[in-house]
């Protein structure tokens, strides 16, 4: 029971560091979101580290909702790529452009 | 023997998120997600969250990755090819912003003052977490999580529906 909460907030930072990478360097859009996902978990262990360092429940409820955001975000969000794909015949974020000028 | 579980899971989950990032196949990076995710269910149980670690597995490992592979099989998606990608030019740019990124968090990091095991009296039992949940504060943001979840499933819907 005695993680050094250092350590856990490194790995947190760690893993946000990955996602965003991701984000910047894959072209499929899908894994784009999978590196999201992984964004989103490493903000979780941080509220989780915080929550028992300091005591109280709070980080603990705020994971429950980041959850709940995150399977409402993943739901949307595959809906929309299947619309992309069926309209454009492509998951590349590159090809992707119509809404910009 | 705590401490040494978390540094295996710790490593376990870098190296399988890595592994979601260096794939070039989308299939591959959701298994290797899945490893990410089920490794951090460990570390949050370790970290004395039980509640939290069960829906990790749940929603997460679950509901979302299955979410993930049944798109990925619905659209038959290929790997990207090999040329395709950032040039070296914006690729060098993206790795410097995240060093840059991760440096600033860093050094946030290394100046804060955190307990290091569990606070005094720190009980994040089912029990406990459902007495939070359901008290004041937090009744009402759970009350609209379910109108949220509500617009989602009509949203999901109505977006990937096959237009008339």
């Amino acid at each position: 029971m005695n993680i050094p909460a250092e350590h856990a907030l490194l790995l947190s930072l760690a893993l946000f560091t990955i996602g965003t990478l991701g984000v910047f360097l894959r072209r499929n859009i899908i894994t784009v979101f999978m590196c999201i996902e992984l964004m989103l978990n490493a903000v979780n262990l941080a509220f989780i580290t915080f929550s028992r360092a300091i005591g109280t429940l709070d980080g603990q409820v705020l994971v429950f909702f980041v959850m709940v955001v995150a399977a409402a975000e993943a739901s949307v969000g595959l809906a929309i790529v299947i619309a992309v794909h069926r309209h454009k015949d492509t998951l590349d974020v590159d090809a992707l452009s119509i809404m910009k000028w | 023997m705590d401490l040494g579980l978390f540094y295996l899971l710790a490593v376990l989950s870098l190296a399988s998120a890595v592994g979601v990032v260096g794939q070039r196949n989308p299939t591959y990076s959701a298994f290797a997600l899945i490893v990410t995710l089920c490794s951090l269910s460990g570390i949050y149980g370790l970290m004395g969250s039980p509640f939290i670690a069960a829906l990790q597995i749940v929603v997460y490992a679950g509901a979302i990755m299955v979410l993930f592979l049944f798109v990925l099989m619905l659209l038959n998606v290929k790997r990207e090819a090999a040329g395709e990608g950032p040039g070296r030019v914006l690729r060098g740019v993206a790795v410097a912003l995240a060093s840059l990124f991760a440096v600033q968090v860093g050094v946030v990091l290394a100046g804060l003052n955190v307990r290091r095991g569990p606070a005094p009296g720190f009980d994040a039992s089912t029990r406990r977490m459902a007495e939070t949940l359901f008290s004041l504060p937090f009744l009402y943001v759970f009350e609209a999580t379910s109108i949220l979840i509500l617009a989602a499933l009509v949203g999901a819907v109505v977006l990937a529906k096959k237009e008339p």
